[in-house]
């Protein structure tokens, strides 16, 4: 199928609530959407025998720091049957970065919004157990946030170990 | 004896945890890793046992977690390239082309059909180099130690290729963005046709020792099984996925680097169990020697070409051009110092790495670094399905399993 096809079904389907239509360098279609409406445009493009983008490919976070709204979550949906995929887009505020978890349609979801949300602080709402995945449980941060420095470890000798050890999170336990 | 519950949702450690703390449940929980020599790398397994029987597993990953992602946007592209090499470890060209690829479809450029065709030999090296380290370490997990010994001696016929053409053996970063690092080097030809010569009567060999095998069969037959339907749901890919019957291959369903002039099959086969994804690498093997055959006449018949594009906004100058040309000192100056600037935009390409689609989602905010790079990494996708497959094994068959998802941590974790 064309990508301008895919572009002109979900224009007639959806109509406003598709914010605006892209496309990658490589030419996939990105079609941005607001978060309310992920499940239904998700939905009818699983869904529609035509279109068959039966398959969660990608699902990731990112940060445009200074720009409104901060947050995208970008869905990468690819179709079997079609060899093609589509690429959604939710942008999201800084203060409530908020989005419907989307393991009710594709299990594969699960990891993926958990990373999304261990970088990022991304809320999937209704996630069975979005816990981080990659960083430790008591970790403070998100480490993938514009905001957050690349930072490293200090090196400890004996000479300098208690003044490192002071501004550490467990020192004020 | 304890009902397992066989829904489809992907348990996190806290949801077997938790119950087991509270003392809601009688069965045992068992911590398996993250130093363990089944579980291939530092992979930590929170197992909730009946007796023997698996009653459900979570995965717990991220020991091995460097922030690669990260990092690589505080580096220029080209230097961002190594970073890829580190993430799977067993397939480091693999994880350079997918980027490579990804970083290209930003530029657009064009890329040399001997660089394409010479990308396409090694990353089929690289395949069957990646799947004779599974195959050793799944036998050594099921008590087999000669395979693992017969693995590693052709796998070291491969990493001495590449350590001709890049001078090392595991972290290549061969591959550049616009083609080749450098030309290929003399001797060459003759060590790949050495291994193509040798290559399948060697599959036969390992094949000789397992397939037949009742012990073996015994194993593996059976275990672990997963439906198509499932591993869908999953978002599971390459070998494990053909091995419920599904033929999604990268390589023919989307061709990348030209991979659509090649001949050469999808096996799959239909049970899904451990044995089955046996059978499909093991016969994705030898359709990688037919096409680094292929690919090698191929290059032969081209001759001697460039193996770089010929954008010098890309792509460095030969040394000798500096020497005699102002614009080629420019060129070269302002590439390895401040590297080149993709166009705003966004782009993602995937491959078929040797564990399943591994595709690389790259933003360019027309800076000379990536804004974002997001690696789907096979390994930590396919991961999912391991507690749908265990539920109800024995505990013995869970360490089958792990080694026949042939997970990398190095990828899940990144």
């Amino acid at each position: 199928m064309e990508n301008t096809t895919i572009s002109t079904r979900l224009q007639e389907q959806f109509g406003a609530r598709i914010q605006r239509f892209d496309s990658h360098r490589g030419g996939d279609v990105v079609a941005y959407i607001a978060a309310n409406d992920l499940i239904d445009v998700a939905t009818f493009l699983r869904d529609d025998e035509e279109m068959a983008f039966t398959f969660l490919e990608n699902l990731c976070g990112v940060d445009y720091l200074g720009r409104t709204p901060r947050f995208e979550v970008v869905y990468h949906l690819l179709s079997m049957k079609n060899r093609n995929r589509v690429c959604l887009k939710v942008g999201l505020d800084a203060v409530t970065p908020v989005v419907p978890t989307l393991t009710g349609m594709w299990q594969t979801a699960n990891y993926q919004e958990r990373e999304a949300y261990d970088m990022f602080g991304i809320i999937f709402t209704g996630h069975p157990s979005l816990d981080r995945i990659l960083m430790p449980d008591d970790w403070v941060g998100f480490p993938q946030r514009k905001d957050t420095p690349l930072g490293y470890e200090e090196v400890a000798f004996t000479f300098n170990e208690d003044q490192i050890n002071a501004h550490k999170p467990f020192a004020k336990e | 004896m304890t009902t397992i519950d066989h829904s489809l949702s992907v348990p996190s450690p806290r949801s077997i945890t938790e119950p087991a703390l509270a003392g809601k449940t009688q069965n045992m929980v068992l911590n398996m890793g993250p130093h363990h020599p089944s579980t291939h790398g530092v992979l930590r397994l929170v197992v909730e046992l009946d007796g023997e029987t698996v009653v459900n597993v979570a995965p717990d990953m991220g020991f091995l977690h460097t922030g690669i992602e990260k990092n690589m946007e505080y580096k220029t592209y080209q230097q961002a390239l190594v970073m890829t090499d580190r993430t799977d470890y067993l397939a480091p060209l693999s994880n350079n082309l997918s980027y490579v690829l990804a970083v290209e479809s930003l530029l657009q450029c064009d890329i040399p059909e001997r660089a394409q065709t010479a990308r396409v030999l090694l990353v089929e090296l690289q395949r069957i180099s990646s799947h004779l380290v599974w195959l050793g370490t799944h036998a050594l997990d099921l008590a087999a130690m000669s395979v693992f010994l017969y693995g590693f001696r052709e796998r070291e016929q491969i990493l001495d290729i590449f350590e001709m053409v890049s001078g090392a053996r595991m972290m290549t970063s061969y591959f550049r963005v616009g083609g080749l690092a450098y030309d290929l080097p003399e001797g060459f030809f003759p060590a790949v046709k050495a291994f193509v010569d040798v290559m399948p009567a060697r599959i036969d060999e390992y094949e000789a020792l397992l397939t037949n095998n009742l012990i073996w069969q015994e194993r593996t037959m059976g275990v672990g099984a997963i439906d198509s339907a499932a591993a869908l749901q999953y978002g599971m890919t390459g070998p494990g996925l053909r091995a419920t019957g599904v033929a999604w291959d990268i390589r023919k369903a989307m061709p990348y680097s030209g991979y659509e002039n090649y001949t050469f099959a999808i096996p799959t086969a239909t049970n899904g169990d451990i044995y089955d994804r046996y059978l499909v690498r093991m016969a994705e093997m030898r359709e990688s020697v037919k096409i680094v055959a292929q690919a090698a006449t191929r290059l032969k018949d081209m001759g001697d070409g460039p193996w770089q594009t010929a954008d010098r906004k890309i792509a460095p100058p030969p040394k000798i051009e500096i020497t005699q040309s102002m614009e080629s000192l420019i060129h070269h100056f302002k590439l390895w110092t401040e590297g080149f600037k993709p166009p705003r935009g966004d782009a993602m390409v995937a491959i078929e790495s040797p564990r399943g689609e591994l595709a690389t989602y790259i933003v360019s905010d027309g800076s000379p670094k990536p804004y974002r790079v997001h690696m789907r990494a096979p390994s930590f996708i396919n991961l999912q399905a391991l507690p749908h497959m265990a539920k109800g094994q024995l505990m013995a068959d869970l360490v089958a399993l792990i080694a026949s998802l042939d997970p990398v941590l190095g990828e899940v974790d990144r």
